[in-house]
């Protein structure tokens, strides 16, 4: 019997096999939080704020890292607020004594794929080194370039912004070779034996709450409805 | 374990949890004992290896963001989830101030005699008169379009001056909905080159050229238990003889012991407690029975089976991708110990909807079978009729894509039933949100459902919705009231669905 699943393209740049491919030789990597300043946002506007009607459609937020050293960018996430558009720069440390420049290594990702409506408006989204368009070694200082062309809304930013770094790595996480053969879509068989072989173990070692009770042992002699 | 591995896990739970008891489980079962013979998997290892590869492999992608918050998963909108929750908030003060006022208790335990007249008259609840008058329904739906209309993004510019973007309609949130060009990409098999039931039948049409044959897939697609070829082949629609099934296939229901099992447990809980909602959902049915040609036979199967589904728990489940959230209290001298919190009723649904069920009895003649067919289709599909959310399917887009629709696509006439003050939306709310259940002709209304299942999808309710607009236009540019406007509308038994959504979505000239 087949199951009326719909089998979801890849949410992930690269789609499943490319990610799988790239662990696989990895090794799995875990990730750590860098402290990070978010400086102020700043809107960049033609003419005097003051006078010109209309609002900004262009936002850029500076981030940077005062107490840490030079590090390799593993993963960005945040959560948006109305923002179509992600454009991010990152000037990074040269060996050599030139000053660091910056590299565009983002460009115009789209977090909203109708900048009038609803559509990602509110999503967390996290985005990946390998999405990026340079490498992501020896990172100062990020530049992020936020755009709503759309005048519809009153202001747009992005919240919760979390910078991740490459966290140790656990040499003895390395996939058992039946595994990393990447499983092609057309045969969901053989995952559907695995899936089963670790649901009996979930089964064995979590005791559910009660099943189909209402009821504390026999009453439902209630109070009014709680408005919290 | 980090957080994405609780999540994982807790997905994975909640997907055993579901399959089991279902035929798939047993075949899963047999095919993993097969392979597990195979010398290369280790069963120390299986389980972190397993996890790990969902992980990284993509393939089961999670749900949502591993920063997400839970009420993230139920609806992303923070301003649409404070909406739901202050219109929650109504409906429990409602019921509250009514339990106070009659003086009944929200839940009571019956007494042994009770019980045994209950289950006497298990059958017949209909043969009973009580006194509902002093019980009134928790809201109304005009309450509940009120409330929609009333919705604002503070976000969004809803200034007075018209721009490009004014809305003339009464939704007046910017959510994405389908356009026609859309809409015929999502329904092409809808369109005017592909046999459909509802037109291709007709007594005019000679069987060979369409109806035979696919009575034939049909039955192939039920003797091969294929339940992803079900959901497409219905949305051709689906012949008489073979829906009880194909539906069931669709949704993955089978009646095993367990179930049966199951629904006698859940009338055990009617029997013994007494809740206030029941009064409610007698009013309800009666409503629902007594106002219809094709429904009141089933009376007393609506009893059975909306009693039921107030008791059983599992429904909770559903709220995790319902913006909506079960109302809470505590047992009585026990307040505010978690330990004595509970859900009211069990199933945290205070709404009812005997309309939704009413067609279905059509298809299922034995209780537990209904029961576990309406519970699905309620979890999969008509929750999001009754919630404030951003889905899609949800009754805000659904409005919004009937009210776009048209204003795109029938200008003039949307302009002037604005102008004689009869807003489109406030005729045709009443049949989304019932899923124009009691509005249709039954044959026909199960024609419109099989869609809903195969596309998985309500936004269908919303172009039928247009599509009876554009059928009617003629009349409906002549009216110069809101009362006429309704009158034109009020009789839909007639209406054949098919052709009026076909021609609407593939023949009008756009």
């Amino acid at each position: 019997m087949r199951l009326g699943w719909g089998c979801q393209e890849g949410l992930v740049v690269g789609g499943p096999e490319q990610r799988l491919r790239l662990v696989a030789l990895g090794g799995i990597m875990s990730r750590v939080s860098v402290p990070c300043h978010v400086k102020g946002t700043v809107a960049l506007q033609v003419g005097d704020v003051r006078t010109s009607h209309g609002r900004p459609g262009v936002l850029v937020i500076d981030v940077t890292f005062p107490s840490v050293a030079p590090f390799e960018l593993q993963e960005i996430t945040f959560k948006n607020y109305y923002t179509a558009f992600l454009s991010i720069r990152v000037r990074q440390h040269t060996s050599m004594h030139t000053p660091a420049k910056w590299v565009t290594c983002l460009r115009d990702h789209c977090l909203m794929p109708n900048p009038h409506s609803e559509e990602g408006a509110q999503d967390y989204v996290s985005l990946f080194k390998h999405q990026m368009l340079c490498d992501m070694a020896r990172v100062l200082e990020l530049r992020l370039i936020l755009r709503q062309p759309s005048p519809l809304w009153l202001s747009f930013t992005v919240e919760e912004l979390q910078i991740y770094q490459q966290g140790p790595k656990s040499p003895s996480m390395t996939f058992p070779k039946w595994l990393s053969h990447p499983v092609p879509c057309e045969q969901p068989v053989p995952l559907l034996e695995q899936m089963w072989a670790l649901t009996e173990m979930i089964r064995a070692s979590h005791t559910s709450a009660r099943i189909g009770r209402f009821d504390v042992d026999g009453c439902y002699d209630l109070n009014l409805l709680s408005y919290t | 374990m980090s957080q994405e591995e609780s999540d994982i896990s807790l997905i994975i739970a909640q997907i055993v949890q579901k399959l089991k008891g279902s035929n798939l489980y047993a075949q899963l079962e047999r095919q993993a004992w097969a392979s597990l013979q195979r010398p290369e998997i280790k069963l120390e290892s299986l389980k972190e290896d397993i996890k790990e590869f969902f992980k990284i492999s993509g393939l089961f992608p999670l749900p949502s963001h591993p920063a997400a918050p839970p009420e993230h998963l139920k609806e992303p909108l923070v301003y649409m989830r404070k909406a739901q929750g202050s219109w929650e908030k109504r409906i429990l003060k409602s019921l509250n101030s009514m339990c106070t006022e009659l003086s009944i208790p929200l839940a009571r335990k019956r007494p042994v005699g009770e019980q045994k007249e209950l289950l006497n008259k298990w059958n017949e609840m209909g043969t009973d008169e009580p006194d509902l008058s002093l019980f009134r329904p928790v809201y109304a739906p005009k309450d509940f379009l009120e409330v929609l209309i009333n919705l604002r993004n503070p976000n969004y510019e809803n200034g007075d001056s018209l721009s490009f973007r004014t809305h003339l309609g009464l939704i007046q949130v910017p959510l994405k909905v389908k356009d026609i060009p859309e809409l015929k990409e999502c329904f092409i098999e809808l369109g005017l080159n592909t046999g459909q039931l509802g037109i291709d039948d007709s007594t005019q049409v000679p069987p060979e050229l369409f109806e035979n044959e696919h009575v034939r897939i049909g039955q192939k697609v039920l003797a091969e238990q294929d339940s992803a070829a079900a959901q497409q082949y219905v949305r051709q629609g689906s012949p008489t003889a073979l829906r009880a099934e194909l539906w069931a296939l669709i949704l993955n229901i089978s009646s095993q012991p367990e179930d049966i099992l199951y629904y006698e447990q859940l009338k055990t809980n009617v029997i013994q407690h007494d809740l206030l909602v029941d009064s409610l959902i007698y009013k309800d049915v009666k409503l629902t029975a007594s106002n219809d040609d094709y429904y009141f036979v089933f009376e007393d199967y609506l009893y059975q089976v909306l009693l039921c589904f107030s008791r059983d728990t599992s429904v909770l489940s559903h709220f995790a991708y319902n913006s909506a959230s079960p109302p809470k209290s505590y047992i009585r001298g026990k307040l505010g110990l978690e330990e004595y919190a509970v859900f009211y009723p069990p199933n945290g649904k205070s709404n009812v909807i005997a309309s939704s069920i009413a067609p279905l009895c059509f298809l299922y003649h034995e209780p537990s079978k209904l029961y576990q067919i309406f519970r699905e289709m309620y979890v999969r599909f008509f929750f999001r009729l009754h919630s404030i959310s951003s889905h899609p399917s949800g009754i805000v887009s659904l409005c919004l894509l009937f009210e776009t629709l048209l204003q795109t696509y029938l200008p003039q006439l949307f302009y002037h039933l604005r102008e004689i003050g009869a807003q489109p939306l406030r005729i045709s709310f009443k049949w989304m949100v019932r899923a124009f259940s009691g509005y249709l002709a039954t044959d026909q209304l199960l024609l419109l459902w099989d869609r809903i299942l195969g596309y998985n999808s309500l936004e269908i309710l919303a172009v039928l919705a247009a599509a009876v607009f554009a059928f009617r236009a003629v009349n409906l540019m002549e009216v110069t009231s809101l009362a006429a406007a309704e009158a034109v509308l009020a009789d839909l038994s007639t209406l054949k669905v098919m052709p009026l959504l076909q021609i609407f979505l593939f023949a009008t000239v756009t």
